[in-house]
């Protein structure tokens, strides 16, 4: 086998990254009610952590690379929970505090 | 070429490539939560309008957008191929590899124009020309608006990086990049992926709302 012929992981992980993408497209198109949002993100999230772990090479990295790579999303998560809370529980207030 | 010498301030190549990748990687965080904040805005009127976001979802053109995605997916896997290649010494092949990953960049770029034009036809670019007047104007309206500033800005991050990848293969291919010095190709090659990361989150949330009703 050449030295520069395609690794064996790329091709995997570029197979099951199209792979999703035709069963998030089908999944679309189901009537899953609310379902349907739900697995958009999750099947988007399986995606994101295969470009993260394969062709970004995260799990080849020592742990304070990968807790440098994890930040971004980490303080995410914070701004997306706190204002979401705000926003979903803000129906269940008083009216005088839905402002 | 001449055997690469460390800036002054490394100790050696090893320290400067992880200095480089650690830098990369503290940036790229910073356009987590650069296009996090949008995201955030976007679920919010999401919530609160969910049956018009779902309306404007149906209004994206999702064949360009599927194609746009296995492009970027397809785009991407070429520059982990060549970053793992380089570090078997097969800098030049990489090369040729990243100007394709790059001309994948700009078949993007040009479906993304055609979308755009669409969407102009059709009326759906508010400020500009808005003409849209079906169920949920108001909500279809900020949806739209969210659209063309993420997928902008988006665009621009791939134009970024088209050129830099374009340059990067450049240097590949007069033999700038081995196994012992290759973090260039690794920066602008993480710089990339994150790109494809954040389309396919955009993917998700812009062109497969409402499809199922």
């Amino acid at each position: 086998m050449r030295a520069w012929y395609p690794p064996r992981i790329v091709i995997v992980a570029w197979i099951a990254l199209l792979a999703l993408l035709a069963l998030t497209v089908f999944g679309a198109y189901q009537p899953l009610g609310s379902g349907n949002g739900i697995l958009a993100l999750i099947i988007a999230t399986a995606k994101a952590l295969i470009v993260l772990a394969i062709f970004m090479e995260l799990r080849e990295q020592h742990a304070l690379m990968i807790a440098v790579a994890g930040a971004g999303y980490f303080w995410l998560g914070i701004l997306l929970w706190l204002a979401m809370t705000d926003f979903v529980t803000r129906p269940a207030l008083p009216p005088f505090l839905q402002q | 070429m001449p055997e690469p010498q460390p800036a002054f301030q490394f100790v050696d190549l090893r320290q400067q490539h992880d200095a480089a990748q650690f830098g990369i990687w503290v940036f790229l965080a910073t356009e987590v939560l650069f296009f996090g904040g949008l995201i955030l805005a976007y679920c919010v009127y999401r919530m609160l309008h969910s049956d018009g976001f779902a309306e404007a979802g149906r209004h994206t053109e999702i064949v360009i957008g599927t194609a746009n995605t296995a492009i970027l997916l397809t785009s991407s896997a070429l520059v982990a191929w060549a970053v793992m290649i380089t570090k078997l010494d097969q800098g030049r092949i990489a090369g040729l590899l990243l100007w394709g990953a790059a001309a994948i960049g700009v078949l993007f770029l040009i479906l993304k124009g055609i979308e755009y034009s669409i969407e102009y036809r059709e009326g759906l670019v508010p400020g500009l020309k808005f003409t849209y007047s079906e169920a949920y104007p108001g909500a279809v309206s900020l949806f739209f608006a969210f659209y063309f500033v993420a997928t902008g800005l988006h665009a621009l991050h791939i134009l970024i990086g088209v050129v830099v990848l374009s340059v990067i293969g450049i240097r590949a291919r007069q033999g700038a990049y081995s196994e012992r010095y290759h973090a260039p190709m690794t920066v602008a090659g993480l710089y990339w992926h994150f790109v494809d990361v954040v389309w396919i989150f955009l993917f998700a949330l812009i062109y497969l709302p409402g499809r199922s009703s």
